[in-house]
């Protein structure tokens, strides 16, 4: 009773670009920080997607073995926008990026 | 890799060979690194600037020490650049030139680091800490030979500068400066690294070495991914050396940021960035040349020209130097456009003699800028030349330097790059980049007349009390003769960076 069905590496790589499109216009749309940050990860996750079929593909364990650096790396990003926005916000709690802006010119 | 992991499947673990003594600038710099964290966090007692100042010099000079060799071994005919961890790490005469380079800027900044976080308020062993972990990151990108190597480089340097741009937690412009950093810095890895992905999809490889023979042995019949990937990688890149169109952060970091981090960020982050951008495009994707040249071209022309325009429109002096640091991007995008050896050699040159002058202009700019280093408009420089006639002389020669006048290095530095787009045939972005360098012109001669032609009205008193520490003096003597000498005398370091030109190893 198994319906093995084949997906091809080419949806893997579509949701991949979908998520990364969805990181980047997020980014550049919303204006909380912690949803930007969300954003950054499904960038950054949307490559590691892609490293995964990709490898997945080719047969290459190279794939694999990228994701898990990208993963430490993102958890080590994220651990410094968290503390760079507790920062801000306990100076001015409830900051929106926007209100962020002392610097202009 | 896949030996690798059968050979792990059996029992046996093979690992790759490493060249101790080949990493060891890096070990060195990470190293001290760590261990200053270690020791601080067991002293009890408080660790003052000028300790840490002496130690972070002392692990720089190190690494410094320890690259000299290497070079020798590099140049010599008989054994030649070489690679280490499996052809994941080159050593090789661009990488040991750059490496020394961001020794070199470690050890400026941590002089002007020791005086001037003390003005800010900033104290404890972290922003140095930080310090040598970013430059740790730019040598770890100097000499990646694998995407991912680059990619983990870029983010240690990244990740650590964020830091340090948002380190003074009292002052507000900081902590925006640091989180502008963030979000930007972050958003361009992330195009950086989908940029990887689908190189890595198109050539299935993530070493530089591997993807170079792939593309040279074989014709791809389909490039739409490799063409993908090379406008992700452009993108991440550009918003990295902070080129137009991607340059809108800068000059709010560059505003906000404690001063002696933004004199980091302008010499050794943005040499980082581009030895980054030099092994990724000139020498991995070399193949592709006809397709990013005139990508880089349209960059190159849009940097030199909004970089140095929008600079004399300012009014904040750090914001002028951001600006000017844009521009000078642009004048390392056309050494990089030029795509060849003698571009690459002009770049080098370019970087090297920047990074004296911008951390010397911003050591002006910091001993300028009053106790809590908050001064930083334009009219806070007036009658400095009857206040302080030889910190007027330096940053004179800074400046000069930077809109590239002759007798300072500045000008070879201009000269080499152009030199080299006029050998490819690029003569329109020639024109431009000279063009570039007259309006560039007018916004140091602005500042200058600042200085040397202008009074102050009454004596203020806390404008007449400069005082000039002793590493400020050695950094500021030491940046003035060297853009003096090389103004002279540019030979030895042209010949330098004519060795340096990258080469490749498989390993």
């Amino acid at each position: 009773m198994t319906f093995a069905m084949a997906i091809g590496t080419e949806y893997y790589l579509a949701l991949s670009a979908l998520l990364f499109a969805i990181g980047a216009g997020g980014l550049l749309v919303r204006r909380n920080p912690l949803i930007m940050f969300m954003c950054i990860e499904l960038m950054l996750n949307a490559a590691n997607l892609a490293f995964v079929s990709f490898g997945k593909e080719m047969s290459d364990l190279g794939g694999q073995m990228s994701v898990l650096f990208v993963l430490v790396v993102a958890a080590a990003e994220v651990v410094i926008g968290l503390a760079i926005v507790v920062a801000v916000m306990r100076r001015r709690p409830k900051a929106s990026i926007d209100e962020v802006s002392v610097l202009r010119g | 890799m896949m030996q690798n992991i059968a050979l792990i499947a059996s029992g046996t673990v093979q690992t790759p060979s490493v060249s101790w003594t080949g990493l060891l600038p890096l070990i060195i710099l990470a190293g001290a690194a760590v261990f200053l964290l270690t020791i601080c966090s067991l002293v009890p007692s408080r660790i003052t600037n000028q300790q840490l100042t002496i130690y972070t010099c002392a692990a720089a000079i190190g690494s410094l020490i320890a690259a000299i060799p290497l070079w020798l071994k590099v140049l010599d005919e008989s054994k030649g650049p070489f690679s280490t961890l499996s052809g994941a790490f080159g050593i090789d005469g661009f990488s040991i030139f750059l490496t020394m380079l961001l020794a070199v800027s470690v050890v400026l900044v941590s002089c002007l680091a020791g005086v001037f976080l003390k003005s800010e308020d900033i104290e404890g062993p972290e922003s140095y800490v930080l310090l040598l972990l970013s430059a740790t990151g730019g040598m770890i990108i100097v000499g990646a030979n694998d995407f991912i190597v680059l990619f983990l480089g870029i983010e240690v340097l990244s990740i650590s500068a964020y830091i340090l741009a948002a380190m003074n937690l009292k002052r507000v412009q900081s902590q925006e400066a640091g989180l502008k950093y963030f979000v930007l810095g972050a958003f361009a890895s992330g195009f950086l690294l989908y940029g990887i992905a689908l190189l890595y999809g198109a050539t299935g490889s993530t070493q530089l070495t591997a993807i170079r023979d792939f593309l040279i042995n074989n014709n791809l019949t389909n490039d739409t991914l490799l063409l993908a990937a090379l406008a992700f990688l452009i993108i991440g890149f550009a918003f990295k050396v902070a080129a137009v169109p991607f340059h809108f952060w800068s000059p709010d970091v560059y505003q906000g940021a404690p001063t002696p981090f933004v004199a980091f960020m302008a010499s050794a982050i943005k040499a980082a960035g581009f030895a980054a951008m030099l092994r990724v495009l000139y020498v991995t994707l070399g193949e592709y040349k006809a397709d990013w040249q005139p990508v880089i071209y349209g960059i190159a022309v849009a940097t030199l020209l909004i970089g140095s325009l929008l600079a004399i429109i300012q009014t904040d002096l750090k914001r002028m130097l951001a600006y000017s640091s844009i521009s000078h991007a642009g004048y390392l995008l056309v050494g990089t456009q030029a795509a060849s050896d003698q571009g690459v050699a002009a770049v080098l040159f370019y970087l090297a003699t920047y990074t004296f002058m911008v951390i010397g202009s911003f050591a002006v700019i910091s001993l300028n800028s009053g106790p809590e280093g908050i001064r930083t408009d334009l009219n806070s420089l007036t009658g400095l030349a009857n206040r302080k006639p030889m910190l007027a002389i330096a940053f004179t020669v800074f400046l000069l330097g930077q809109a590239g006048i002759p007798l300072t290095s500045g000008f070879f530095a201009k000269f080499y790059v152009i030199e080299a787009v006029i050998e490819e045939r690029s003569f329109g972005l020639a024109i431009v980049a000279m063009l570039a360098a007259v309006i560039g012109a007018f916004l140091y001669l602005r500042i200058l007349t600042k200085i040397w032609l202008t009074d102050l009205e009454t004596d203020d008193k806390d404008q007449n009390t400069i005082t000039i520490p002793k590493q400020v003096s050695f950094v500021l003597l030491l940046a003035t003769i060297v853009t003096l000498f090389l103004g002279i005398w540019p030979e030895p370091l042209v010949e330098m960076a004519q060795r340096a030109v990258p080469l490749l190893r498989a390993g």
